[in-house]
């Protein structure tokens, strides 16, 4: 056994204020965490200087004991300050550096869960019908496979009227399956406008209606025309309406769909079930060449035989109906040059409109 | 549709001098005659009148011979020096030279002559070009290289085609000469408006637009000599309709003129050519040309017939079965009962066809080039005969488009005067007195109208002398004060409504004056329930990935049988259209996925690795031999009865939404490899269809629905108010031989779910609330070995129903088959939570819960706990 080491003379206060430049320049010379434990341990330790001039104060007589007492005790307090200060700067050195190496470059794609979309064609016909919902109509539905006697004759085409053959209309034949091949009297409907009669029928009036849909014309598909398209039909059948009204809604729809500039201007026309019946003109700001005219839809005051075909009064009631390509306005509205982008089905076409138009 | 020619158009109406076409379009679209197109003038630029001079054949080494022509062109365009001729040589006064292949004129011929710069129709730009060892500076021009006509004789020599020598000049505009530098407006005449196709009826418009003067040249009073009676020695004709259509007899005025001796070789003069060319019609001979021209002018078809060709009397009957006929266009016709017809009689009365009634006439009494003796036809037929024979027999001839349109009835004898006048000023013939007219015409019947009808139609303030000057204005007789009575003009049999004449009142007054007023609508109910789920569920697509598309409804057979159906599955049960635009496809579709498969096709086809598209739509199912719709009149409410009969003819359309998946379904990238899609993906877009209509479905393995793989397809079920399960829908990856049919990549995924029968199985009613406990859970696992062929939906009713009430969640979190458990076993590791909702659990609750479990999946599904 050696001769265990004297213990450090706690009245020695030279020898002690050594020590404490001595662990306060190790404390400050630590770097890092763990240096700074080994620090810890080599000047606040059971064998460090000051534990062991502490130790040595029992040994003391009395009054020199409280002389090593404040010789020691504020000494040590001195290092364990400037080990918790040297402690706390190292471990925030260490978080911060913790997270500068956590960093990422935020500009990489996050594309992991691809967004998908809606189709233009559909989420222009629920603008519309916001629009029409937003003014207190009602949104109607009608069968695109309709009766010839709705999608014509209740609208007063006639079996030879004229108009009746300029519709470009897919007929049924009959059904696969089935013997019968005399046809059906079935179309498919070439315009929205059998829903008037429809719905007429149903609800009765007063009635303010509008109905977006698919209509079908034998068309063959080009960059402005295509066989399988859809409308937007508007009915309002009330006691005393006039065709002011159906400027008046036409000029806030108009505005709805191209912006506060927008306004209509009515042409004269003819459809068999409107009589007034115009052609409807769209101011159009953005049009390619300068700002002007373009044709939107047909409208006019619904015919008296429209109204008499659905039990409705022709002498109490009156009533105005309008329609409008959802195509066309689309075209309009987005700068789309050809159908073809409209109708394939690509799905680079609609994910350029996400869920919102 | 018509073309307007404005010098022609100026002979009813007084037209500015300075009228542009663009200014006629706008004066003419605002009373509603929209323009079609304006047609470009057909030359500009350098075309003269040219005098031949001096012509000198030159044979060629390819046997043809050309002629090196000196050619005067007037004074402003010949040259005083020409390449290859002496001066000396070049004609006093200059000329242009130019080679020509043609040989049909000679040395003092008066020709038309493109210089260079001029633009012939179809582009066709004339330069000075060397040729046959010449500079040919310039072109002598051929009827079809002018576009006015095929090539006859070569070289358009102007003396020959009808000009005096003594109106030509060389030098002179022969732009303006042949009426090639007329640009032409094109009109749409809506089906309303047949009297404006015709030069007296847009001039009407055109006065009605403007103010401008108009001279109504279709009353008889605007002929020089009023058109002669019918004469005892007329050609006889008799009306012998047995059979006429909704009560109209199909002829009721039947005017015959006789022009004897004319020229058959007499030329039809430039300025009727020019005008019937600008109108777009082709002149063919004098008389043709001549009632052709009459009918644009006044609107009413004329016939011209050999007169050696009919035999008296004609008879206007409908066809008798089996009948034939040779229409002018050499298409030999089988005849309809319904068919009016204008016969002869050499053998009887009525015996030989002359033709369809106001449609086309027949080849055999044509008017032929040997033809002296003419009988004129000026007749009026009923529009429904004319259109459906028109639409039979798919001829729009000028003629039907006009009879089936309205008529004036009153100017048969006008129309039939103007054609003799001119055959007999044109065509040097004499007019024969013998006069028939057949008159069998009725008035228009009086419409009574509220003066005030046409303000409080369009909230314009019109005073009662507006509203009658205007009716007058278009030619009605109005009387009355308050309520007056209007007689309208024969020519608008479509005035047989007072809302006809408001619409009158109001274009003609201008519907610029109507204000813009909106109306408030009483308040309705929004969205209907389905069609607010209809946004959710694509809203609730859309965000889950998918991209909405939409495809064409148009199938075939062929691609039903690409997708393996059955040769009896319902979904081949479909509706065939009587003209589709593809003849392989004239279907309608049955399932969206027909469809849907070749969009994703095509996507994928264009590069595109990830596809995931919807659809939403309806489809058709039709039920075999249905009920054809019934036909039901006009202006009439149908009878409940007749409601339901149309709503029985017409097929169920229910509203579908599919979906197909294809590549990955989380793509790969920096983070890491993708996922693939799965069948899952297509069963999980379903459910999710599913949950948004409010439904409560049974899903289980359908092994036997094509296109799906029988043992990845989930069926869908609901059960409806009356206990029926009914399917709604299928899920899961596709058959492999089918994607291979489609050319789609393996493991493609889809669905198709029956919106409307989801939306009619939800209960609708609002959801009621489960309140949230706050007392704590309890946490079990269970890990369930059972035969493999359990569905997994069985094990999990079990484990609910085992768990009892106070179960708050299960959660299937691991699936194991191995060995470790035995062959044809699998385990299913469930999580369980408990809850109470007024207390916190004891042991004994969740030992009661977790013995429950155990004992009701033993029973069920033959489960055994996993040690």
């Amino acid at each position: 056994m050696t001769a265990p080491e004297p213990l450090p003379d706690p009245l020695d206060v030279a020898a002690l204020d050594a020590a404490v430049d001595a662990a306060l320049a190790d404390v400050a010379a630590a770097t890092q965490l763990d240096e700074l434990k080994t620090v810890r341990t080599r000047h606040t330790g059971d064998k460090s200087p000051l534990a062991l001039a502490n130790r040595a104060i029992g040994a003391l007589p009395g009054p020199d004991k409280a002389v090593a007492g404040k010789n020691v005790g504020p000494r040590r307090g001195r290092i364990n300050q400037a080990l918790t200060a040297r402690q706390a700067e190292l471990e925030a050195e260490r978080d911060a550096r913790v997270l500068v190496e956590e960093t990422v470059d935020v500009t990489l794609p996050t594309n992991r869960t691809p967004a998908g979309a809606r189709h233009p064609i559909e989420l222009i016909q629920e603008r519309v019908a916001d629009f029409f919902v937003g003014m207190g109509w009602e949104i109607a539905d009608g069968p695109e496979v309709e009766a010839e006697w709705f999608n014509f004759d209740a609208l007063n085409f006639g079996p030879d009227h004229p108009a009746r053959q300029m519709q470009d209309t897919f007929y049924v034949a009959g059904t696969d399956g089935g013997d019968r091949t005399d046809g059906a009297n079935l179309v498919l409907r070439t315009h929205t406008s059998p829903v008037q009669a429809r719905s007429l029928l149903a609800r009765g009036v007063p009635l303010y209606i509008a109905c977006p849909g698919k209509v079908f014309r034998t068309d063959a598909l080009d960059a402005t025309h295509t066989p399988v398209f859809h409308q937007v039909e508007g009915l309002a059948v009330d006691e005393g309406l006039t065709m002011a009204n159906l400027v008046g809604t036409l000029d806030a729809f108009a505005r709805e769909m191209f912006g506060p500039e927008a306004k209509t201007r009515l042409r004269p026309s003819f459809f068999p079930f409107t009589e007034p019946s115009a052609e409807m003109d769209l101011w159009f700001p953005q049009k390619k060449g300068g700002a002007g005219w373009i044709e939107w839809g047909g409208c006019g005051m619904v015919h008296p035989n429209v109204l008499r075909a659905a039990g409705v009064d022709p002498e109490v009631y009156s009533g105005f109906a309008f329609g409008m390509g959802i195509e066309r306005t689309l075209m309009l509205r987005h700068s789309i040059a050809d159908m073809h982008d409209i109708v394939e089905g690509d799905v680079r076409f609609s994910t350029q409109f996400g869920t919102e138009i | 549709m018509p073309r307007i020619v404005a010098d022609w158009l100026a002979d009813h109406v007084e037209l500015p001098a300075d009228l542009t076409t663009e200014q006629l379009a706008a004066d003419l679209v605002r009373v509603g005659l929209e323009e079609e197109e304006i047609h470009p003038a057909a030359v500009s630029g350098p075309l003269v009148v040219g005098r031949v001079l001096e012509m000198t054949g030159e044979p060629q080494k390819n046997g043809k011979t050309i002629n090196w022509c000196l050619v005067d062109v007037g004074p402003e365009h010949n040259a005083t020096r020409i390449t290859g001729v002496d001066d000396a040589d070049v004609p006093a006064g200059g000329a242009r030279g130019i080679v020509c292949g043609a040989h049909n004129f000679g040395v003092g011929d008066l020709v038309v002559v493109s210089l260079p710069g001029t633009v012939l129709p179809g582009g066709f730009a004339i330069a000075s070009r060397k040729t046959y060892g010449h500079v040919s500076d310039g072109m002598i021009c051929s009827t079809k290289e002018l576009g006015l006509g095929e090539d006859h004789g070569g070289i358009l020599v102007l003396t020959e085609a009808g000009f005096d020598a003594a109106d030509l000049t060389p030098g002179q505009d022969a732009v303006a000469l042949l009426g090639l530098g007329d640009e032409v407006l094109e009109i749409n005449v809506t089906p309303d408006r047949g009297y404006a196709f015709s030069y007296r009826g847009v001039a009407r418009e055109y006065a009605h637009s403007t103010g401008a003067a108009f001279t109504d040249r279709g009353l008889a009073e605007a002929l020089p000599t009023a058109p002669p009676a019918a004469t005892a020695d007329g050609f006889a004709v008799a009306v012998d309709d047995t059979a006429p259509i909704d009560g109209q007899v199909g002829c009721d005025r039947f005017v015959t003129r006789i022009v004897r001796g004319i020229d058959p070789t007499a030329p039809t003069p430039p300025w009727m050519k020019r005008r019937l060319e600008g109108s777009g019609m082709r002149s063919i001979s004098l008389a043709v040309d001549v009632t052709n021209y009459v009918m644009l002018d006044l609107g009413q078809p004329l016939h011209a017939y050999d007169l050696d060709a009919v035999t008296a009397p004609i008879v206007v009957r409908r066809a008798a079965p089996g009948e034939r006929l040779t229409t002018l266009d050499d298409v030999d016709r089988a005849l309809d009962t319904e068919d009016l017809l204008i016969t002869d009689s050499p053998d009887g009365p009525g015996s030989r066809v002359l033709g369809l009634a106001g449609v086309m006439g027949g080849a055999s009494s044509e008017v032929s080039a040997a033809t002296t003796d003419v009988l004129v036809e000026a007749a009026h037929f009923d529009q429904v005969t004319v259109a459906r024979t028109a639409r039979r027999h798919k001829l729009p001839s000028e003629a039907a488009k006009r009879f089936e349109r309205g008529v004036d009835p009153r100017l048969p004898a006008v129309a039939a005067q103007r054609v003799v006048d001119l055959l007999v000023e044109l065509g040097g013939g004499t007019a024969d007195p013998a006069v028939s007219d057949l008159d069998t015409t009725t008035t228009p019947a009086p419409l009574a109208m509220d003066v005030s009808l046409p303000t409080r139609t369009s909230g314009v303030p019109y005073t009662r002398e507006q509203v009658v000057q205007i009716l007058e204005q278009i030619g009605c007789t109005v009387a009355g004060d308050d309520t007056l009575t209007v007689t309208p003009p024969t020519w608008r049999p479509d005035l047989v409504e007072p809302a006809a004449l408001v619409e009158e009142v109001v274009r003609i007054a201008g519907y610029d004056q109507i204000a813009s007023v909106l109306p408030a609508a009483p308040g309705g109910r929004g969205l209907t329930p389905e069609q607010r789920i209809r946004r959710s569920v694509a809203r609730a697509l859309a965000d889950a990935g998918l991209v909405e598309v939409l495809s064409y409804p148009f199938v075939g057979q062929q691609d039903l049988d690409a997708l393996g159906l059955p040769a009896d599955d319902p979904r081949r049960t479909a509706l065939r259209l009587a003209n589709p635009l593809a003849e392989d496809r004239p279907l309608m579709r049955t399932t969206l996925l027909v469809s849907l498969l070749d969009t994703a096709r095509r996507n994928v086809s264009r590069g595109i690795d990830d596809v995931a598209v919807f659809e939403m739509g309806q489809v058709t199912r039709p039920v075999a031999d249905a009920p054809a719709a019934p036909q039901l009149p006009v202006g009439v409410r149908p009878t409940p009865d007749q409601l339901e009969a149309l709503a029985a003819a017409t097929p169920d359309q229910p509203r579908r939404v599919a979906g197909v998946l294809t590549g990955n379904r989380v793509p790969a990238g920096w983070w890491g490899p993708g996922r693939p899609v799965d069948w899952a993906d297509a069963v999980e877009a379903a459910r999710t269809v599913a949950d948004l209509a409010g439904a409560e479905v049974v899903v289980s393995n359908d092994p036997d629905h094509m296109p799906w793989h029988p043992g990845r397809c989930a069926r869908f079920e609901v059960a409806g108010g009356d206990g029926e399960v009914r399917t709604v829908g299928h899920a899961g990856e596709l058959h492999p031989k089918v994607l291979e049919e489609l050319g789609l990549p393996r493991r493609t995924v889809a669905f198709e779910m029956d919106l409307s029968a989801l939306v009619d199985a939800a209960d609708g009613s609002p959801r009621v609330a489960a309140p949230v406990s706050a007392f704590p859970a309890a946490k079990e696992d269970f890990a369930l070995v059972v035969d493999a062929t359990v569905p997994a939906a069985d094990v999990e009713a079990a484990v609910v129903a085992g768990a009892g009430e106070l179960l708050e969640r299960v959660e299937l979190f691991d699936l194991f088959t191995g060995e470790q458990i035995g062959r044809g076993k699998k385990s299913l590791a469930y999580s369980v939570r408990l809850r109470a909702a007024d207390r916190t659990l004891t042991a004994e609750d969740v030992r009661a819960a977790r013995d429950g479990v155990v004992r009701v999946t033993a029973e069920r599904v033959g489960a055994v706990l996993r040690g």
